[in-house]
């Protein structure tokens, strides 16, 4: 059924923050890694170890530069489905294949239903569905939906694989509708933005831009190790220390 | 062999809009009483089914999943690609009671004929709106879309048409002019859509894109990977962009030049033996124009998502 709901109950998604991603593309490859044997057939490679290689990859890092001079800045940029309230995606499906959770907001497809067409990639601005070569199915970012509800998994495993494996903590999930959660008060408090907002998709996933130096909080005063200072040693050490000094 | 190598780029989709425009083109002039005769009272409505199924085959084989087709019927309410489907069906069941009601009743097909046609030709539109309705090619998101895909169904139908009566008892001197003044309009609304093709723009560029206009002008530094994916073979591709001004030339010779051509050979000589196979010449001239038309329509577009890969516009 590719109506869109009326309202989404919840808006799981996701909250990357451009500030602190170091483009590591460990979320890429946890999120391959998961959804290779998640939801859905396998993400299938063509050619892996080869001269060309290619595959279905739900989220991949992009980099790029901005401006000039001294406030030039070079941004690592993550990027997978937005999960978008008005998502084209989900409209041009002839099947129903491609439908948005009326529950949660998170836009799937049905790889029983989809036929392949690959229109719903025509119509996504932001490139975030891809043909799987080997299952002539779409592919896209399910949000981990077999993590974030599964309770044979510690509760800290319930969010999506790429928010789990981000070492620089630059990856949130949340539910974005209710005002009160911590991925609504981050949005809030550092000026979340909407990806191409005229193309009026009303993206879910926010992203928060990277802050100029002004902006940022005074790093502290780096520890000075010096090599020879013995101040802080403790027990034996100290006694021996104190000892020795008093010999003169 | 791989099935993205057999799909890349949608030569199926170019086949199918091509014949099937000029089957829906053929079978709404049947409806209408315009253009039925020729050497066999069913050779026309046999050409125009002919030309709408061999379209369909086409365009099925593009399909990941081929034998799942049928449940593209299902979501005609959001879809234009659902709703072609559909129109299809309809066009086609229409023209088999229309066809039926000719050969075996005394009379009428008026009604029916009038169903046909606008069928066919909703068809068509609805085919052309898939594209159309699409925000993400600023080229396809114009009203001109439809109306070149219309005009060019209704040009080949009117040619098969001409063809088909010269081969009959002698050219239908009507539908040849018709024929004359249908390939004019549609290029010169082609013309038009290239024109505001050439300037037309994405209100969507890198900053929007990315958010990070505020430090500037964006530029890609590193795409994901160095090979190509997915989208980039199915959005991106550069050949026939490279050679468009050449390419434009070609659709205009053989979708435009050499059938007017050939209608005017068969104003002047409508009762040479060479007219009927002149005519059929023009045709299939205009049908591999129309072709490339509608390559360079695929390879001309600029998806937004390009300037995630470093399009500087889209």
């Amino acid at each position: 059924m590719t109506m869109l709901p009326a309202a989404a109950e919840k808006k799981l998604g996701l909250v990357i923050d451009l500030d602190t991603c170091v483009g590591c593309h460990a979320c890429v490859v946890n999120c391959k890694e998961w959804n290779t044997g998640g939801y859905g057939t396998a993400l299938s490679d063509q050619d892996p170890y080869g001269a060309d290689p290619s595959g279905a990859w739900l989220n991949r890092i992009h980099t790029f530069e901005a401006g000039s001079g001294a406030d030039a800045r070079t941004v690592h940029f993550p990027k997978s489905c937005l999960h978008c309230e008005d998502a084209p995606c989900v409209t041009v499906c002839p099947t129903g294949a491609s439908y948005k959770r009326a529950a949660d907001g998170i836009v799937l497809v049905d790889e029983e239903m989809c036929i392949g067409c690959g229109l719903c990639a025509w119509a996504c601005p932001y490139g975030a569905r891809e043909m799987d070569a080997a299952a002539g199915v779409m592919k896209k970012c399910t949000l981990c939906v077999d993590r974030v509800y599964n309770e044979t998994l510690e509760e800290v495993d319930r969010v999506p694989a790429c928010v789990r494996t981000c070492p620089a903590n630059a990856r949130h999930f949340g539910d974005l509708a209710d005002p009160k959660s911590a991925v609504s008060k981050l949005v809030a408090k550092r000026g979340g933005i909407d990806l191409m907002p005229e193309q009026g998709t009303k993206p879910v996933n926010k992203y928060l831009p990277p802050r100029q130096a002004a902006q940022l909080p005074a790093p502290p005063e780096p520890k000075r190790h010096d090599g020879e200072s013995t101040a802080g040693a403790t027990g034996f050490f100290a006694w021996v220390d104190a000892a020795l000094d008093a010999m003169g | 062999m791989r099935w993205a190598d057999v799909v890349y780029p949608a030569y199926s989709i170019i086949i199918f809009t091509t014949l099937s425009g000029a089957g829906f083109g053929l079978m709404a002039l049947i409806g209408l009483g315009i253009g039925g005769s020729g050497p066999h009272p069913l050779a026309a409505p046999a050409l125009a089914g002919g030309l709408v199924v061999a379209g369909l085959i086409a365009s099925t084989s593009h399909l990941g999943h081929p034998e799942r087709a049928w449940r593209a019927l299902g979501q005609w309410r959001s879809s234009w690609l659902s709703r072609e489907g559909v129109l299809t069906l309809a066009a086609l069941l229409a023209f088999a009671v229309h066809m039926a009601i000719i050969v075996y009743g005394h009379g009428g097909g008026m009604v029916s004929g009038l169903v046909v046609a606008v069928l066919a030709l909703s068809t068509v539109y609805a085919t052309a709106m898939i594209y159309a309705s699409l925000a993400t090619v600023a080229q396809w998101k114009t009203p001109l879309t439809p109306l070149v895909y219309i005009a060019f169904a209704l040009a080949g139908g009117l040619l098969a048409g001409a063809a088909l009566s010269a081969a009959g008892i002698a050219p239908s001197l009507p539908v040849i002019l018709a024929a004359m003044a249908m390939l004019a309009i549609a290029w010169a609304l082609k013309m038009a859509w290239w024109r505001r093709a050439a300037t037309a723009r994405s209100a969507s560029t890198p900053e929007t894109a990315t958010g990070l206009g505020g430090f500037g002008a964006v530029r890609l530094l590193e795409r994901p990977h160095w090979q190509e994916n997915y989208l980039t073979r199915e959005m991106g591709y550069r050949v026939a962009r490279k050679h468009a001004a050449r390419l434009k030339v070609i659709a205009m010779l053989a979708g435009a030049a050499l059938p007017f051509l050939a209608l005017l050979f068969a104003f002047a000589y409508p009762f040479s033996p060479l007219t009927a196979g002149i005519l059929t010449l023009g045709f299939i001239a205009h049908l591999f124009g129309v072709l490339v038309e509608r390559w360079l329509f695929f390879a001309e577009a600029k998806h937004t998502m390009m300037l995630y890969y470093g399009a500087a516009t889209a």
